[in-house]
Order: structure tokens, then sequence, then C-alpha cells
């Protein structure tokens, strides 16, 4: 295998060095990649379509269309790891600490659960004692990330960042929540029904824009079309608006994403104990 | 000698991401656990990340968001030389979307299968199935 | 309407993502939703083509931003019937499916009917776009869901051959994201049309010829192309019946057309034919594809294994076609995508109505069949006949072309690989009809249920599969008219 491997490889790298051959030397700015379609991006973008980020305007707006998909992508890679590895058993056996003494209790058979409060805590088979820094750390931490990552959705026009960014930093910070206290209080507090319906509503308003934009009488995602809609607009270029909202959709699928995989990953599938 | 060498300096860029690329490509097809060849495979899609950025870099250029936007005189003029090619960092938005879905995807999977056989290298499991 | 050419893919998107939120609110309602989407797509698809036979090619701008700038539709004969098939093999399949997904996914059908929307989807996105980039993400729409539905099936072999198809899908993706790569770097767009422009004239471009071999490449390792195609047997054996049925017929042959689509429209006749003089190797590549699919089919023992093999050898038939460098060859290889996607269509359609009654389709679980589920069987035998090439059925006329295609060019092993593979395929078929008629197997059938008295297929299965492997012989007898109102006009 591991001939056959390095034959493969050798094989394949020859091509690719032979193909940038006649590459132009690396940056040179009069290569046809930057002339052709790149120009006309940097000098029309802000004209067009209001947003002086580049990336972003060809990101939401002259490759709108890429951008739906790629945010259906991420829904599929969502659903894919839902569907394989969801378990909706229950388990049957279940394990509590008395938190004033220690003492772990052992409740079989599904037998009435025990409430969770001062009294009683959960205990999984990795649990270790919460420390007192991390949590008290990571809960006046996390509402400032949050905040950072609606800023980096809301600025995407503006500054790099966008819907894409802003919705990972605020799955990660949600994911740091189960990382510093325990996947339960995670679960507990986001709902994978609501996860589950924020995914497929994110990428839904992304698409209903676009949709929209047809019931306008324009061609799907002509963001141009939505100025009646928004007559109270004056001074902001109307495709700039559009992309805040696509993006906005965006960024609630990839946080929603983000976590279908991480809680559906590190619990394999039975959403109670894990990381 | 020197013409090989002022070749891949000129390009140097483009040889690290064939490179990187092989050892992706390698870790994919040679390795006999399942997580490593699934960080090949990530490896290998990081590498073509490498190319696009490289393609759609410019010397004596800076990041595509344009820096004086609300100057005194209202419209400047925009030099397309100053600002590296935009339409490549999107494209790679995109791969980089995509490899991230395949990544928890394939990472789903190995979970899946540690779950039914306790094992995640490729001979062991090999072996299990031609015993069943 | 201007806008059927967004809603064909638009259409079961949001469908999708419907019944993706209904899985959460409540899931009966996602089976009508996805179906509609469907229906929708079928329709649209329709319609344009009704527009693209009476006035051409037309142009649909997305973002009504004008190519190459933007991303752009482009619709000739060629998508407008590729579209119509898939869609078509979609709906016809979703309704045939749903007690068969009720069966083997029953805790998590809404977000099959997701994900089996999506997959939809993506295999529309990529024959209908006009823009290289678009094609890979819709790939990549396709390839991911097509994982998924994988692991769903066979408990203990389904995540294996999925992972398995996850590295090869993700190195054929790769290849052809890279093709891609550099086609942009030598001509600075991504619109397929204005890169077909770019490129005229620089035949001796090593980035060019890098490009075209890693696109070409890329696609060969999607379509499972004979050294290429290790992974597809374990796949499509392994998934629930609901996917394979859709996978089998649609995958490998909207995979053909981008292929097609790569030859004729960005590279051209004259740079693959007249400058790289590529014709002969590629055909004798695809005479390899189809006598070793014949041949592996030969050793298997389990029915959906075996036809697996066979799709292997079909996609040699259409890629030699196709590469055969003439217009014979290239008409034989686009009526065989709409021909052996409705052969294997309808194969698949009895074999999942087998599977439904009796769960293992090893041939030797077989005996007896045709007494008890005969319209099943019915259908499985004129499927059976269109693929062997048997001449009322719509697989002679496709085969007939390819074999004048070969004459033509003098490529006689080409054809003499048809001829035994036909044959292997009639010794293969017989031998299951023989064993499904004349052995007579115990009058119940042990499943995991215990034993159970087989009776034929649900009504709504076994009407679909009727009406599928009827319009075998319908297309059959309108060969003609298809290759005089779609393909030559196209080729012209």
């Amino acid at each position: 295998m591991r001939f056959f491997a390095f034959i493969v490889v050798c094989l394949t790298g020859a091509l690719l060095l032979y193909g940038t051959g006649e590459f132009p030397d690396w940056g040179d700015p009069n290569s046809p990649a930057s002339l052709h379609l790149s120009n006309y991006y940097i000098e029309n973008a802000l004209n067009d379509t209001g947003a002086p980020n580049f990336v972003t305007a060809v990101v939401a707006d002259y490759r709108g269309f890429d951008t739906m998909f790629e945010t259906a992508v991420i829904f599929c890679g969502g659903l894919a790891c839902f569907l394989l590895l969801r378990d909706f058993r229950e388990k049957k056996d279940h394990y509590y600490r008395h938190i004033p003494t220690g003492v772990i209790l052992h409740v079989k058979d599904s037998q009435k659960p025990l409430t969770i409060g001062k009294e009683f805590g959960y205990m999984d088979k990795d649990w270790v004692p919460p420390d007192l820094i991390i949590k008290t750390v990571c809960r006046i931490l996390i509402p400032f990330i949050q905040i950072y990552a609606m800023y980096v959705v809301a600025h995407g026009d503006y500054s790099p960042g966008g819907g894409f960014q802003g919705g990972v930093i605020f799955g990660s910070s949600l994911i740091l929540l189960a990382i510093s206290y325990d996947l339960k209080t995670l679960v507990k507090r986001v709902k994978e029904r609501v996860l589950g319906i924020f995914a497929a509503a994110g990428v839904l308003l992304y698409a209903g824009i676009a949709a929209l934009c047809m019931l306008m009488g324009g061609n799907f995602l002509d963001y141009s079309k939505l100025a009646p809609l928004v007559p109270w607009n004056s001074h902001h270029n109307i495709r700039a608006i559009g992309m805040l909202g696509v993006e906005i959709g965006v960024g609630i699928a990839v946080m929603a994403v983000m976590l279908i995989i991480y809680i559906n990953i590190v619990s394999e599938g039975r959403h109670d104990e894990g990381l | 000698m020197s013409d090989v060498l002022s070749l891949i300096v000129a390009k140097y860029n483009y040889w690290l991401y064939v490179i990187l690329m092989m050892i992706g490509l390698y870790g994919m097809i040679a390795k006999n656990n399942l997580v490593k060849k699934i960080v090949g495979m990530n490896i290998f899609q990081t590498a073509i990340i490498l190319f696009y950025v490289s393609v759609g870099y410019k010397r004596d250029a800076t990041i595509p968001i344009l820096a004086n936007a609300h100057d005194a005189h209202g419209a400047t003029a925009i030099h397309a030389a100053d600002y590296i090619n935009p339409l490549t960092s999107c494209l790679m938005l995109t791969a980089i979307v995509v490899s991230v879905a395949t990544f928890g995807y394939a990472m789903a999977l190995a979970v899946r299968i540690y779950q039914r056989y306790q094992t995640l290298e490729e001979d062991e499991l090999r072996m299990r199935l031609s015993e069943e | 309407m201007d806008n059927y050419p967004a809603l064909i893919v638009v259409a079961p998107f949001i469908a999708a993502l419907f019944a993706g939120l209904f899985v959460w609110i409540d899931e009966r309602l996602s089976y009508p939703i996805a179906l509609a989407g469907l229906a929708v797509s079928l329709f649209s698809g329709i319609q344009v083509m009704i527009q693209v036979i009476a006035s051409g090619p037309i142009q649909y701008k997305l973002a009504g931003w004008a190519p190459p700038i933007g991303i752009e539709y482009r619709i000739d004969l060629l998508n407008a019937m590729v579209l119509i098939l898939v869609a078509g093999v979609a709906f016809l399949n979703l309704i045939a499916s749903y007690r068969s997904v009720q069966q083997e996914i029953s805790d998590r059908t809404g977000s099959y009917f997701t994900v089996y929307n999506l997959f939809v989807t993506g295999l529309l996105g990529v024959s209908i776009t006009g823009d290289l980039f678009n094609l890979y993400v819709l790939i990549e729409i396709t390839s991911l869901t097509s994982y998924a539905q994988i692991a769903l099936g066979d408990k203990d072999r389904g995540p294996l051959a999925s992972l398995n198809y996850v590295f090869i899908g993700v190195i054929g993706a790769s290849f052809y994201l890279l093709g891609v790569g550099y086609l942009y770097m030598y001509t600075g767009s991504l619109n397929m049309a204005d890169v077909a422009v770019l490129i005229k004239g620089s035949e001796g471009s090593s980035t060019v010829l890098t490009a075209f071999i890693l696109c070409i490449l890329g696609i060969w390792i999607k379509m499972a192309l004979f050294p290429m195609h290790v992974w597809l047997p374990n796949a499509y054996t392994y998934s629930p019946t609901a996917f394979s049925r859709v996978v089998a017929p649609l995958m490998t042959k909207v995979m053909v057309y981008v292929m097609i689509r790569l030859m004729v429209t960005v590279f051209g006749y004259d740079y693959i034919f007249n400058t790289l003089h590529l014709s002969d190797a590629v055909v004798w590549l695809a005479t390899l594809a189809v006598l070793a699919g014949g041949v592996m089919a030969l050793a298997q023992k389990n029915l959906k294994k075996m036809l697996t093999y066979i799709i292997v050898c079909e996609i040699g038939y259409m890629v030699g076609g196709a590469w055969m460098g003439n217009q014979l060859g290239m008409t034989g290889a686009i009526l065989h995508i709409l021909n052996d996607a409705l052969m294997t269509f309808a194969l698949f359609l009895a074999v999942g109505n087998m599977v439904y009654r009796i769960e293992k389709v090893d041939i030797t679980d077989l005996k007896g069949l045709f007494g008890k589920m005969p319209w099943t069987m019915g259908g499985f035998v004129l499927a059976a006949l269109s693929i062997i090439g048997v001449p009322p059925t719509c697989g002679f006329f496709s085969k007939w072309y390819l074999i004048l295609g070969a004459m033509e060019k003098g490529a006689y092993h080409f054809v003499a690989a048809l001829v035994i593979s036909s044959l292997i395929c009639a010794v293969l078929f017989f031998k299951v009809f023989e064993i499904c008629f004349f052995e007579s197997g115990s009058p119940d059938h042990e499943n995991s249920h215990g034993p159970v008295a087989i009776e034929d297929a649900p009504v709504s299965m076994i009407i679909i599969s009727g009406l599928v492997s009827l319009s075998l012989v319908v297309t059959g007898f309108y060969s003609g008219t298809i290759v005089n109102t779609i393909i030559l006009p196209f080729l012209k």
C-alpha cells in the first residue's frame, strides 16, 4: 500500500508542478487571474452593491448563489451527523451525585429520575469536579464573545467578517459553555429542537430573501427589486440591506449546525454526556 | 541550476502547496488508522485553499476592503492594483465550509464505526469483516 | 414566466428546507412538502424544455448580474433533457419509496426526506449551471448528501462503505476544484462559455493541459470509471433502498453529462481530439471498463451488488461513445444517458420491491419469486431485456449507435467488448430468471421476523415499477424522435 501511495503521490505531484511551470510568478499583479474579473469587482463593487468589503460583495451578491448552496452544504453536514449518530433510546442506568456528601447513587432500569438541584447533581463516567476559576472566567467571557459574534455578522459589509465567521464565533461560545460546565448544561439551555429549527430557518431566510426577489419581479437573488419593501431606506444601497439579511441567515444556520455537529459527536448521539 | 532555483523562488507558494497536498494524499492512501486518514483528507483540502489564495495574491497590495470609503471629497478613484483579488478569497470561503462539513461528517462516521467494531485500524476492520 | 430555470433547482431546495423545519414541528408534513417541491421542479423542467425546443438555448442570470461577473444558468437541449430525467426519476422514486423509507428508517423519516431533496437539488444544479465553480459546490452537496444516505443503510457495512466513498469522493472533487483553479489562473474567469473563448488558441499551454487532466480525472473518479470504481459497488449495495434507487440511475449519468459538457462547451472537440489525440487511449480504457464490469458482475452472489457492477460496465459504454470523436458515438453516449438511467431505475425499482418483502437479495434467495411477486418480476424481466439490448426496448438503440460510432472510427475492440458484455448480461439475467422461475422455493420465507408468506409489493411500488418498465419500450419506439429533436440539434 505504501509503495502504491508513493507512486500515486509522485505522479500527482509531478503533474501539478508541470502545470505550475507556466504560471506567472507568485504575486504578479499582471497575471490573468488578477485582471479579468478581479478588477471589475474591485472597481465597481462599491457603486454596485454599497459594500466597501469587496469579498462580502462577491460572496453575498455577485456570487450569492454559490453562497446559498454553501450554507446548504453546512446544513447538510449537520443533518448528516444528526441522521447518522442520533440515538433516541433512553439510557437505562443513571448515576447521580449527592452534592453535600459526594456519595454516588446508581438508579437502575429507568426508575423515576431524581430532580437535579442543590442536593443532587449529574454524574458521568468521566466526570471531574468543575473548576471554579474556569467556570467563572467562562461565565464572564461568554456574553462578550456572543456580542462580538453579532458585531462580526453585522459589520460584514465594512470589515473582515460576515455570516460564517460570526456564526462560528457564536457557536463556539456555546461550545465553550459545554466544555467549561458539562454537556447537559448546554443541552438544557439550548434544546435540540431549537437547534434543528434554527439550522433550517437560517438557510430558509437566505433562500426566502432570494425567492422574494423573484416574487417582486426580478431574477432569483436580485436584491435591487427589494427596494419597495423598505420604503424608509433612503441613503443605503438596497443591495447592502439584502446582503445583511442573508448574512444573518447564514450566521444563524452556521451557529446551529456547529452545535449539532459538536453535540452529536461528543455524546455519540445520546445528548447526555460527553466533553 | 540557478534557473531552477529562481523558478522555485519565484513560485515557492505553488511548490509548497504541492508538497502539502502530497502529504495529505499520502496520508489518505497509506495510513492505517481511519482518523489519520481523515486528517490527511483535511490537509489535502487545505492545500487547495493555499493554492487559490496564492493565485489571488498581488505584490504591494492590501486586503480587499476599501481603505478610503469616506474621504472628504466624496468619491475617490479606486486603483485595482492596490487590492488583492477578492474572488479567490470568496471561492475559498466556500471550499473551507465544504471541508468543515466533510470533516465533521467523516468524524461522525469514525465514531459510528468505532461504536460498532471497537477499532479504527483498517487492517483490523478488514479482518473483522472477513470473519463475519 | 421567466423564472422557470431558477425554479427547477430552487423549488426542491426550498421544499427540502421546509421539510427540515417540519421535522421538529410535525414530521408527517415533511413528505408531502418534499414531493411538492419535486413536482414543481419537474413541471418547470418540462416548461423549459418546451421553450428550448421552440426558441433555442435559454440564459438565466442569477442575481441579475451578467456573466462572467455573476453566475449564469445556460440551458440547451442536452441540459433540458438531463433536467427532466433527474426531476422525473427523483419524483417517481419518492412516490415509490415512501413505504420502504418507513420500513428502513422509521424513526427519522422527515430528516431523510430533507436529505433526499437536497441530493436531488445538487444533481439538478449540476446539470443546469453554466459556471465552473458553482458546479463544484453542487457536486459537493450531492456528495455530502449521498455519504449521509449510504451510511443509513446496512448497519454493519454502511458506515464503512460511506467512509471509503468520502475519501475517494473528496479526492475526485478536489481534483476537479484544482482543475478549475488552473483554468482560473490561465483565464481569470469561471464562466464556462467565457473560459472556452479565453483558452482558444492556447493549445500548447501546460497549464491548460493540466487543468484538463485534473478536471476530467476528478469527474472520472466521481463517475466510477473502471480503475477508479472501487467505491461504487459497496456504497450502492449497502445503502437504503430509497437511495440506491435514485443514486444508481442518476449520479453516474449526471457525471457523464458533466464530462460531455466539459468536452463540448469548455475544452472543445478540437482541443481534445486534434491537439491531444486522446481518443484512442480513452476508448481502450472504456473497453477495459466494459469488460471488467461484466466479468466482475459474473462473480457476484448478491443481486444488488451484481447490478452495481453492471453500472460500472455501462459507464464504460458512455465514456467510450463520448470519446469516440465522431457524431455517431456522441449520439449513442447521450442517448445512453437517457436509456441507461431509465433501465437502471426500472431494475432497482424491481429489486427494491423484492428487498421490501424478502430483505436479503442473494441470488439463491430468489427461488420461486415469479409465482409470488409476478408484477415485480415482470418489470424486472423487461428492464433486464433492455440492459441486454433486446430490440424493441430502448437499450438496443443506444447500443446500436455506439456500435455504429465505433465502426466508423474503426475501434473494433470496443464493438467486441460491447457484444461480449451484452452476452455476459444475458447469461447473468437468465441465470436469475431460471432461479426465480423454475426452482421452487419454500412457500414461506424466513426473514428477521420469522417465516412470512410473500406477496407482491404494495400497489404504489408496483405501479411505478410497471410504468417505468413500460417506458423502456416507449422510449425505444421514440428513439428516432429523441435523436432528431434533441441530440442532433445539440451536436450541430
